[in-house]
């Protein structure tokens, strides 16, 4: 199979999913958040009656169908670009990855597709209560429609429940429940959503911030203001701890990952944590230097946030790269080795089924089964190459929990001003709420920049490199449809900011 | 109870399946249908957003129908996805890139500041329901006619044509079914619209332009029935999975399975029914029974593609390199879990038919729409 690699294509399809990704993750978190505030602010509305809620509820449903229309057209590219750009990967792992995005369809997408039409048009239509449950029901149907993505890519990141079929060179499903509530899986859906409902709250805070400094519907901003800073910040929370469990997870199941996040290259007991650090560029794997120009360490830390334990072990790339026997860990040159022998295995049960040779089928298989672990080392030349690109995942991890962090306070101050009834008076304030809206899509691209880029070569965790997952295309083939989708998704995203500042700038009047 | 089923029954129930999604996507693209008679339909802007307002409704379960086709097609024929998807490739992003411009285009197409112009987003729903509708009955053609395409052992696909998947566009069959498909969709809109919206003038357009395309598209559909009960088709050996070329297979296909005769022919009477019904009858229900022949009828042609050992997704470049509802499919465990998954189908149809009848109680009036929130409409 190597033979047929071309890795500018395949470097060229990495960016084309990349930028797909990037772009659709602009629309998504704002769904999966906004989507509970409009049924917050209905169901208010329906409790009180009174209608300035129901008159607060359009104006965000307003921005919430714009938003959700350009999520479902860059959504769809990114179902089908796993068959179009990545159709080794369909077809070797489809027979688990496929299951997922199938339940996705039956039990997501048609919640909200026919939800999405009553709570838009159902206003004069339904009932009261008929109207609200449809409002749920899209909240329930986006975040569903999450859960089931999200256990698709925990299962690329920890690829559990699954054996592998040497006569057709896949892999099979064997326990759909252990797919479903993988660590990972599980660690995935709760961080991402509720990083999605922060992003969304931090939204409505800016924007509401942003009608009080103009001095227009001063009610409906303080109002809005105060539901999505409660709901923001309880959902900060969960993010921070659905975070430190996504870190557990990582430490035992991707520790390459936690390592580069870290810039860890070699291990120790205990091993900090740096909160601020400015990396060497020069650094490399095993040449026994610092990686660090500067830096800020917290000793300990990062032990007790991998292991729960103060004095434990964490492995740096070195010894994830070069082994540690005193740790128990094997070198990914060993790996390497016998990932060959699994590949090697694997063509000699082929060519022993196809001439009808018993004997070396079942030496073939011995071979194939005592090293199939680590089949997709076998597509890796040098050690060196299962190391993901540090720099840009410490950056982005740094990145990602100091806004985090920063949000958090933002969201804080505007709860108690509004509490206070003094939200108005602060401007500083209030211009940092409308900043905060760049700060928190910042922070949650950043987020799927560590989780994607930080599991480089892998498209399955150990099993399947990017280079061997990808479709046999030309360079040329992908380069254009890059630029095409470039092309489209910009216009389309600032055609959707534009339209949206039209719909801030006109308010809720009308509604 | 599934787990209790042989792999091969797991499989034909699965391509059932995966038929009648596939059929119901049929039925939906009334919506496709509906975005190209934008142009020629309405004749003052009030009565385009009337018909842009009812079809857009209704847009989104057309959609999630087709990424529910895909995904099912994923998870039952991993090897279809893989194999069509990466090979067939310009032809597929075509397809995706005329259902990106339909996904913005409603909500866009009336938003000030929305950069490119009504006309555009107009132009776009157009493309969606003409070029978009084209190449996935060319895609679908090839069910029939074959791909150029190989496998090697490990079942990964190289594909053996320059231009990836478009060459399919240039077979007169699958451009017949491909325009058969725009213009019937083009009947099923104009249906759907003369039952969703009260309107003197457009309802009597509706009733015309459903007679008109049923006429346009009947040439269409008469090549397609010759061609394929004339064409030679591919069969399965079932004892050995050997692929082979067979004058008159799909012919043989509708004698062997005399119930999928029995669907074509009824789903086409029904089709027929309803736009004569609708123009000469002054039937304004039309649709259901339009809606419920083109279920039929895709079924009807999905069978002929995949049961009775025929390879569904055909290659002529490599004939053993063609794909079977058996070679193509997950495995019986995958299966088995799928269609529990599948047993929710049911229920959900029934919430979808629940809602529409309660959103469509009422037929959509000009007035209707101008109570409503300008803010709201398309």
């Amino acid at each position: 199979m190597l033979e047929q690699i071309d890795f500018t294509q395949v470097n060229w399809a990495r960016a084309q999913f990349a930028l797909t990704a990037m772009f659709h993750w602009i629309f998504v978190p704002l769904t999966l958040g906004l989507s509970f505030l409009v049924a917050f602010f209905e169901s208010i509305y329906v409790k009180t009656g009174n209608l300035e809620w129901k008159r607060l509820t359009r104006f965000w449903m307003s921005l919430f169908a714009i938003n959700f229309a350009i999520g479902v057209a860059t959504g769809i590219i990114m179902e089908f670009e796993f068959g179009t750009n990545w159709s080794n990967y369909s077809w070797m792992v489809g027979d688990i990855f496929g299951a997922p995005l199938a339940v996705e369809g039956i039990f997501a997408f048609f919640i909200e597709a026919t939800f999405f039409a009553v709570m838009f048009f159902g206003w004069d239509r339904v009932s009261q209560k008929t109207h609200l449950f449809a409002t749920w029901m899209v909240a329930v149907g986006s975040n569903l429609s999450a859960l089931w993505i999200l256990v698709a890519n925990g299962w690329m990141q920890l690829p559990v429940g699954m054996t592998f079929n040497p006569d057709l060179a896949r892999f099979e499903m064997t326990n759909f429940w252990a797919v479903l509530f993988s660590p990972v899986a599980i660690s995935k859906f709760t961080h991402t959503t509720a990083s999605g409902f922060m992003l969304a709250s931090v939204f409505v805070i800016g924007v509401s911030a942003w009608f009080l400094l103009k001095g227009r519907h001063l009610q409906l901003a303080k109002r809005s203001i105060l539901v999505a800073a409660t709901f923001g910040l309880l959902s900060g929370l969960f993010v921070a701890f659905s975070g430190d469990e996504a870190a557990f997870t990582n430490a035992h199941h991707q520790p390459m990952k936690l390592a580069a996040m870290e810039s860890l290259y070699a291990g120790g007991v205990p091993s900090g944590l740096i909160p601020f650090g400015i990396l060497d560029p020069a650094k490399q794997p095993g040449d026994g230097k610092d990686a660090f120009l500067l830096k800020v360490e917290v000793p300990g830390v990062l032990s007790l946030l991998a292991n729960r334990v103060l004095t434990s072990f964490v492995p740096g790339i070195d010894d994830l790269l070069y082994g540690n026997p005193q740790q128990g860990i094997m070198s990914t040159g060993e790996k390497i080795s016998r990932g060959k022998l699994a590949v090697a295995a694997l063509a000699s049960y082929k060519e022993a089924k196809q001439s009808g040779d018993p004997a070396a089928v079942e030496i073939a298989l011995g071979e194939l089964r005592a090293n199939q672990d680590y089949l997709g080392y076998g597509y890796l030349e040098r050690a060196e190459e299962a190391v993901p690109p540090v720099a840009l995942t410490f950056y982005s991890f740094r990145a990602m929990i100091a806004l985090g962090t920063v949000l958090m306070l933002v969201m804080l101050l505007f709860f108690y001003f509004t509490w206070k009834n003094r939200i108005a008076e602060q401007r500083w304030l209030l211009r940092l709420g409308v900043l905060s809206i760049f700060l928190a899509y910042l922070a949650s691209e950043m987020g799927w920049v560590v989780a994607e880029v930080g599991r480089q070569p892998w498209a399955i965790q150990n099993l399947l490199p990017v280079t061997v997952a990808n479709s046999n295309l030309t360079a040329g083939t992908v380069q254009a449809t890059f630029f095409l989708f470039l092309a489209i998704f910009s216009t389309l995203l600032i055609a959707e900011i534009r339209i949206l500042l039209k719909q801030i700038q006109t308010g809720p009047e009308g509604h | 109870m599934f787990g209790q089923l042989a792999l091969s029954q797991l499989q034909q129930l699965w391509w059932l399946i995966v038929s009648v999604v596939g059929s119901l996507f049929l039925m939906l693209t009334f919506v496709q249908g509906g975005q190209t008679l934008l142009f020629t339909l309405p004749r003052s802007d009030r009565e385009r957003l009337l018909l842009v307002n009812s079809i857009g409704r209704k847009w989104e379960l057309t959609f999630t129908t087709l990424v529910l086709f895909g995904g099912a097609l994923f998870a039952a024929f991993p090897l279809f996805y893989a194999t069509s998807f990466g090979g067939a490739y310009w032809v597929w992003i075509l397809i995706l890139f005329t259902f990106v411009g339909q996904a913005v285009s409603y909500e866009y197409r009336r938003k000030p500041g929305n950069l490119l112009g009504t006309r555009s987003f107009d132009l776009f729903l157009f493309l969606n329901g003409s070029v978009g509708l084209l190449l996935i009955g060319a895609a679908v053609g090839t069910f029939f006619t074959g791909s150029n395409f190989s496998l090697n052992g490990y079942n990964l696909v190289t594909w053996q044509h320059p231009l990836r998947g478009l060459e399919a566009a240039f077979n007169p069959f699958n451009v017949a079914l491909g325009l058969f498909l725009v213009f019937h969709a083009r009947v099923l809109g104009a249906l759907y619209l003369l039952s969703n919206i009260e309107h003197d003038g457009l309802n009597q357009r509706c009733r015309q332009a459903g007679f008109i395309n049923l006429l346009l598209a009947l040439p269409f559909l008469l090549f397609v029935l010759f061609r394929l009960v004339t064409m030679p088709g591919y069969a399965v050996d079932p004892a050995t999975g050997s692929v082979s070329l067979e004058a008159g297979k799909y012919l043989h296909n509708l004698l062997a399975m005399p119930a999928v005769l029995g669907l074509l022919l009824v789903g086409l009477l029904l089709v027929v029914w309803a736009v004569v019904a609708g123009r000469f009858l002054g039937s304004r229900r039309g649709i259901w029974f339009a809606g419920l022949g083109t279920v039929l009828v895709g079924l009807a042609l999905f069978s002929l593609a995949g049961y009775n050992d025929t390879a569904f997704y055909p290659s002529k470049f490599d004939l053993q390199s063609s794909l079977t509802i058996h070679n193509a499919s997950s495995s019986h465990y995958t299966l088995t879990v799928m269609s529990y998954v599948a047993l929710a189908v049911p229920f959900v149809l029934a919430y979808i038919a629940y809602f529409w009848r309660l959103m469509d109680a009422r037929p959509l009036t000009l007035e209707q729409l101008e109570g409503e929130h300008s803010h709201d409409l398309y």
